[in-house]
């Protein structure tokens, strides 16, 4: 019968687990720059750039083969030198403001941005409102009233 | 505004968003699909080989075409592209001018997609790197661009050209730049 590990070991086991490094790239050591400081670049480029196709991961994150095409873009132009921003640029020209993962400040986005402060205002007017007005008290009972409560009280 | 009327105020924020939801349904919202960046502009720069039966042609055949056509990216490992085909070939018997791109496929697997589901396409350009795709802003094959008179893309239509996306978008955009 096969056993689990001894309990005293599950400490380490834990920490081994949190210790090890996030999984975050798939990208095959083969498409990677020889340079360590451009391949880093080219990845923190790439962890913004959205895969077109799968749409909720980085480029960097996907499978896909247009997300291996594009990760090879960004290497690519990042090698011969161009800026963070002048790559990223390339992408958006192409693909629209969709290929960042962090949407931009931009007349589209403006509601997207704006919804934290017009909730918070909301709220705010809500209470505002809700104090300008104290709840009043109830009007006094009326005989047929007070009757009632007298009889429930006197069960 | 009392304190009960304020109690109505979550319905409405729900009646509100229904209502929205309601208006993009209407409408044939799809949220995962991309706006082109070419629409109101001319097709990016490029020069491919021919895909067989070719012949190929660049951007500079697609300057002022005598009238609105399509450019349509497909590749024979795409199974949209194959429930499209009877579309194409029914648009190009209507007179339609349709070209071609073959997206990241071999030449010859390309070649046989066309000899077993027909050639829509009166030229053919084989885009092996899938480079020039991404020029377009392509994100999947089919693609199908609607190019004017001038030269510039007026529609992009991402997925298989069904009867329904021929009548409902296409046809209308092919009489207001005819």
């Amino acid at each position: 019968m096969r056993r689990l590990p001894p309990a005293r070991l599950t400490p380490f086991l834990l920490a081994l687990f949190l210790l090890a490094p996030p999984a975050h790239a798939l990208v095959d050591p083969s498409e990677m720059l020889q340079n360590p400081v451009l391949e880093k670049r080219a990845e923190a480029i790439g962890r913004q750039l959205r895969c077109l196709v799968c749409q909720n991961e980085s480029i960097e994150a996907s499978g896909a083969s247009l997300a291996r095409d594009l990760r090879r873009i960004v290497r690519q132009h990042v090698a011969e030198g161009w800026s963070n921003r002048r790559v990223i640029a390339w992408m958006v020209q192409r693909y629209g403001s969709f290929v960042l993962l962090d949407p931009p400040f931009e007349p589209l986005t403006w509601l997207l941005w704006a919804s934290p402060f017009l909730a918070l205002a909301g709220g705010f007017g809500t209470v505002l409102v809700l104090r300008r007005q104290p709840s009043r008290p109830p009007p006094p009972l009326s005989a047929a009233e007070k009757e009632k409560v007298a009889d429930l009280l006197a069960r | 505004m009392n304190r009960r009327t304020l109690l109505l105020a979550p319905l409405g924020v729900v009646v509100a968003g229904a209502a929205g939801v309601a208006v993009l349904l209407e409408r044939d919202y799809v949220p995962s699909a991309l706006p082109s960046m070419l629409i109101g502009k001319r097709p990016p720069r490029f020069r491919l080989p021919a895909q067989p039966p070719g012949p190929a042609f660049s951007s500079a055949d697609l300057a002022a075409p005598p009238r609105p056509m399509l450019v349509n990216f497909f590749a024979s490992w795409c199974i949209p592209c194959v429930q499209e085909a009877a579309m194409l070939r029914h648009l190009r018997q209507g007179g339609m001018k349709i070209w071609g791109i073959a997206y990241k496929d071999k030449p010859a697997d390309a070649a046989a997609f066309l000899a077993e589901n027909g050639n829509p396409y009166a030229r053919l350009d084989s885009d092996l790197a899938g480079t020039v795709a991404i020029n377009w802003g392509v994100y999947g094959v089919p693609e199908t661009y609607l190019i004017d008179r001038s030269g510039i893309v007026r529609w992009r239509w991402a997925g298989a050209l069904t009867r329904e996306v021929v009548a409902s978008r296409l046809n209308p955009l092919l009489r207001r730049y005819a």
